[in-house]
């Protein structure tokens, strides 16, 4: 490869794949695997192209999912990602308890990326659960079946009469048992039935039950939990990359020489993310990015402050800007006619968020000729060996993607593009056969994009003589998460589209405006929830006060117009656990919101007071209707986990940019809420046998707006943005300890 | 050259001084238990214990660690260390579980210090461990189990 | 997993979903083939000389003693004195150690510290969470986490945030609550160690004006001239 490019002039959109240019290709990626989903049977189609994708599982005689051992030990294969979430436990418990093995005698191990063995290896959307109910329960039943049917056999007695339960099998006729492990070769013989008998959700021993619990708290507590930052293998490089500091920006120069002399460094070299830089310790590798002299061209930069595109966004909802809406909702005759009478006008400003899990982004990949070896926190696992695979100009099958727990996500592990992999792939394919770490710092994440995007919503909402919404009109201004062209701005509005609040109203009309610019966004724990829930639960209590109406009752009349009788169970319920109509001491009040998000409702209410205008929460009653509950006591934690990360985000949370640099790089800069600003949360489960909904994000929402509609309730004023405090507020009033 | 005492054990470390120890642990003695959070003191991630006293590793040079007894995730030991575990997984406090490695030096600390702490205790002595799935809510918990545990051995 | 049971009926060959099948197959090729060309590599980019930036350091220099021998009014030279002190002893790196509650605060901004910390029993820090968690005794390059022997808050009787230049001095000159005499109270500013550190605070924090012998200098002279305050 020639490698003699010195004049910038020249090289100027020569140098290799840009930020944009990378999400054109996750784009088309995208749309490629969108257009699959939609026109045809996607799964055959993309199958033909990965086929041998990965390692092959051990073959086992049980399908993909589960491997029986001599010594009965059952081990459940985890197709999703854990990133905290539990979900390794969640589908194990779902094929145990089909299979009726003994959860104590049940290990889980992560699947390597294999879409012959696993299907689609994407979690995200809060989807784990949800999508793989069947599949899961299919697999434990039919391995459970071949045993009874193996026993059946071996005693001679019909399958029918025969019982299972903890690994053990039983006749109660004849009072014959036999354990897993004394059936296991005559079990592994049989032929799986095709369609399997399903448990009646009334016979759950397991699902449902605080039995369920995570199999790798001992792991987590003791240091050995091994994550891509921690991976070790021999000769192994660290690399490092310089970003540009703007959106946009491109290299024009490098100077690697001074960075060449830190001790330890072994290479540096331009990609087209930046310029790389090799060590052997992440030490060094620091050192020696630090040592670099980098000139950035700024001309297809952002440059613009967020005030400016703050200023940008109000133009475009009101009709000013160079960005053409299209239409989300539309309801009724006229929608886009002229308001009259009672008008009520809101507008909300959301900033950028970042991710900012507590491993920061790194990947381990070594290239040997055809053979691409990558161990990755992959989120999308079955995305990244694609984009990997097209990296390192191999085929799918020849990516060998190890997956392994991830310390958090929230999203940013989870791109379609998968940025941070394909950046590992280009470095490790300039030192073939030696395995890289590519590092990234907490600065390099909180300033390299892919963010929450920021948004702004402006509402009109014209009312009836009760009091409720007769006409709603919504701009909102957002650019798009999921970077495929032309598609609609979905994951922008929802949340907003299809609201129970729309239900009395004769018309409603939601625009939405996407504009675009170099600073990129993607998928943020909860995505448009995290903004739109604000918008409509804090509207809904503005209303309810004009109507100097209670904003439980009036939110009821709501649920009630629209038949939406999940909503009103999740808030008869909250109002009871939460003791709504007991008044709380001076000083303190109570703040409601209830949303649905990926199939789950959720009610939050928040006790708050204010100290020096800093809000203090103090105890949060959370009210959940996931359909079976599968894992209550995980669905608890992702509660208190979504509350505490909601309330991070609502509190503080915000990404800014002056003259188009990210202003906060550290958790110095960006505050997340910490043991003494964390409030006790108390969750409740409705019981149900619907089918199960996703956790992992829906208790993120509804605590941005059940705060806000509390400091309502205290002072009544209202609140036009988040975060509640910024720049020095963010910790200046000092936050008191509780209790 | 410097010599530094961790876990009990003596290792020759031939880096620059002002190395940062966490570096050295990861990255030359492959004790991976202590983890790289924010790099600035501000998350609590690589808390190690230095003769005993929690402190952040990324921001203690290797040139003053090799004076001390430097004490990892790896293997700190003692009651207090075999009550917090057993309270951390009886509540299954992690998720993610990245930061617990430094929750739980802090958290034996604070123990060693205030056998029975209260929730002001606990806010004063955990605040500077970032748990981002937040889960305080089960640290405290579990910290009021574990000084439970220990009084209980102690009668 | 396929046990062979009655043949399942034949599906048509050129159906619909045949169709769609193969232009979703298509549609799959193009784009494949289109990243192949998008991320096929370029020439990169070759390391090159570029000079050093020129770091233009700028002292903010206190003016001297003798600028203020011109003003005839003793006390008035005295408070012009303690004003010039004032550049320095209302600077963010004195204020930030000198809190009105048991919180620090921290950077340029004087903002509240984070994390949450408070003095403890001795200024140090509380027995759980000691200022030397983090603080060593030197600033430290590698984390930006500034650090002196003496590291420690001022006692909470010389609280000088929330409070004007003239509350500080007849705070600073009443023993009551400043601890000290005139003379340790010179030997405070001119060569306490952890005073000393505001003109070399390192990370991106900005130094105090002057330098500690200049700030020494000046409070000499303050207190020659009376120590008169400010109104």
């Amino acid at each position: 490869m020639k490698r003699s490019v010195t004049e910038p002039q020249t090289a100027k959109g020569r140098f290799g794949m840009t930020r944009r240019r990378m999400i054109l290709g996750g784009s088309l990626l995208g749309g490629a695997l969108l257009v699959g989903y939609v026109a045809t049977h996607p799964m055959q189609v993309v199958g033909a192209i990965l086929s041998g994708g990965g390692t092959d599982p051990e073959p086992s005689a049980f399908g993909s999912f589960i491997r029986i051992d001599a010594d009965g030990w059952v081990t459940i294969v985890n197709k999703q990602q854990e990133l905290g979430q539990g979900i390794h436990a969640g589908l194990a418990a779902i094929i145990t308890e089909e299979l009726d093995a003994d959860w104590d005698r049940v290990r889980v191990i992560d699947a390597r990326s294999n879409f012959g063995a696993y299907g689609t290896q994407v979690t995200g959307a809060s989807n784990s659960i949800a999508t793989h109910w069947d599949s899961m329960r299919n697999a434990g039943a039919a391995a459970r079946a071949m045993f009874v049917n193996a026993a059946a056999q071996r005693w001679n007695v019909p399958p029918g009469s025969i019982d299972v339960r903890d690994g053990v099998v039983t006749h109660a006729g004849s009072g014959q048992s036999a354990a897993f492990a004394d059936l296991l070769e005559a079990a592994s013989r049989q032929a799986p039935p095709q369609v399997p008998m399903l448990k009646d959700p009334s016979a759950y021993r397991l699902i449902g039950s605080e039995r369920v619990r995570r199999k790798d708290s001992l792991a987590k507590s003791t240091g050995a939990q091994v994550y891509t930052q921690d991976v070790q293998r021999p000769n192994m490089l660290v690399a490092m990359v310089a970003h540009s500091p703007r959106f946009g920006g491109r290299l024009a120069r490098f100077d690697a020489s001074d960075a060449l002399n830190v001790r330890g460094v072994v290479d540096v070299f331009a990609i087209d993310t930046g310029v790389a830089v090799l060590a052997e310790t992440t030490y060094a590798a620091r050192l020696g990015r630090e040592a670099l002299r980098i000139e950035w061209d700024d001309t297809d930069a952002e440059m613009r402050s967020s005030s400016d595109l703050f200023q940008y966004y109000h133009d475009i909802a009101e009709g000013r800007g160079d960005v053409q809406p299209a239409d989300f909702e539309t309801i009724g005759e006229n929608a886009d006619a002229p308001f009259e009478g009672d008008v009520v006008d809101f507008a909300f400003d959301f900033p950028y968020l970042a991710h900012a899990p507590m491993e920061t982004l790194d990947c381990v990949a070594e290239i040997n000729g055809w053979d691409v070896s990558i161990t990755s926190g992959a989120h999308m696992a079955t995305i990244d060996q694609v984009v990997a695979a097209l990296t390192a100009r191999t085929l799918p099958g020849k990516v060998d993607l190890e997956v392994i727990p991830a310390g958090g996500s929230f999203g940013r592990r989870g791109l379609p593009q998968s940025d941070y992999v394909a950046e590992c792939v280009r470095i490790a394919q300039r030192v073939q056969g030696r395995a890289i770490k590519l590092i990234w710092t907490r600065e390099d994440e909180m300033a390299g994009g892919y963010y929450r995007p920021m948004s702004h919503h402006r509402v009109w909402v014209q009312t009836r003589s009760d009091g409720l919404p007769e006409r709603w009109r919504i701009h909102s201004v957002c650019q798009s998460v999921v970077p495929i062209p032309l598609m609609p701005n979905r994951l922008a509005t929802e949340g907003i589209s299809h609201s129970p609040y729309f239900s009395t109203a004769t018309t409603v009309k939601g625009k939405i405006f996407t504009p675009s610019f170099p600073v990129v966004c993607s998928l943020w724990r909860s995505v448009g929830h995290s903004h739109t829930a604000m918008v409509m639960e804090h509207i809904i209590d503005q209303l309810a006060r004009r109507a100097d109406r209670d904003p439980a009752e009036y939110r009821r009349t709501l649920y009630q117009a629209a038949g939406d009788t999940r909503r009103i169970a999740v808030l008869d319920e909250l109002l009871l656990r939460s003791e709504w109509d007991r008044p709380l001491e001076q000083g303190w009040a109570r703040g409601l919101a209830v949303i649905e998000a990926f199939g789950t409702v959720v009610g939050q209410v928040a006790e708050v007071r204010l100290e020096l205008g800093r809000p203090i929460v103090r105890r949060v009653v959370a009210v959940v209707d996931c359909g079976i509950a599968v894992a209550p006591d995980q669905i608890a934690a992702q509660m208190e986990g979504g509350v505490g990360f909601g309330l991070s985000a609502a509190l503080f949370g915000a990404v800014t940019l002056k003259d188009g640099v990210v202003q906060e790089t550290n958790f110095d800069s960006y505050p997340v809420v910490r043991m003494n600003e964390m409030p006790l949360v108390e969750t409740h489960i409705i019981k149900s046998t619907n089918r199960p909904t996703g956790m992992g994000e829906p208790g993120v929402p509804p605590i941005a707006p059940a705060v806000a509609n509390a400091i309502l309730a205290l002072t009544g004023v209202a609140t036009k943005s988040l975060p509640f405090l910024s720049g020095n507020a963010a910790t200046n009033a000092g936050f008191p300890m509780q209790s | 050259m410097y010599t530094i005492s961790v876990n009990n054990q003596t290792y020759d470390v031939d880096e620059d001084g002002q190395t940062p120890l966490l570096w050295v642990l990861r990255d030359i003695l492959k004790m991976t238990g202590t983890k790289y959070g924010c790099g600035i003191a501000q998350c609590g991630a690589c808390t190690i214990h230095v003769d005993d006293q929690p402190m952040r590793s990324c921001t203690l040079p290797l040139e003053v660690a090799s004076s001390y007894r430097i004490t990892t995730i790896e293997a700190v030991e003692g009651t207090e260390v075999e009550a917090v575990r057993a309270a951390w997984v009886a509540r299954d406090v992690p998720q993610c579980g990245f930061c617990q490695s430094g929750q739980i030096m802090s958290a034996v600390a604070l123990l060693r210090t205030i056998p029975s702490p209260s929730d002001s205790d606990i806010d004063t002595a955990m605040s500077g461990n970032i748990c981002r799935c937040a889960t305080y809510n089960r640290i405290r918990a579990a910290i009021h189990d574990a000084a439970g545990t220990l009084k209980g051995a102690a009668e | 997993m396929s046990p062979s049971g009655p043949a399942e009926p034949r599906r048509r060959r050129f159906g619909i979903g045949f169709f769609f099948r193969t232009l979703g197959l298509i549609f799959v090729v193009v784009v494949i083939l289109g990243l192949v060309y998008l991320l096929y590599p370029r020439p990169m980019l070759q390391s090159e000389p570029i000079e050093a930036p020129q770091a233009a350091a700028q002292v903010d220099h206190l003016r001297p003693v003798s600028d203020f021998d011109n003003i005839a009014d003793l006390r008035a030279r005295s408070v012009a004195l303690f004003e010039e002190a004032g550049r320095v002893i209302q600077n963010p790196r004195c204020m930030n150690c000198h809190p009105r509650s048991d919180r620090p605060t921290q950077t340029d901004a004087v903002r509240a510290h984070t994390p949450w910390v408070s003095r403890g029993f001795d200024g140090g820090g509380e027995p759980t969470m000691r200022c030397s968690t983090c603080h060593q005794n030197e600033n430290i390059e590698a984390s930006g986490v500034p650090g002196n022997p003496l590291w420690h808050l001022a006692p909470i009787e010389m609280a000088w945030q929330g409070k004007t230049l003239g509350e500080i001095c007849e705070q600073l000159l009443d023993p009551a609550r400043s601890g000290m005499s005139r003379e340790e109270l010179l030997h405070h500013m001119a060569e306490d160690e952890l005073v000393g550190w505001a003109w070399n605070p390192g990370g991106d924090r900005t130094p105090a004006p002057g330098t500690q012998q200049e700030f020494g200098a000046i409070i000499a002279a303050w207190l020659d001239t009376g120590g008169a305050c400010p109104q």
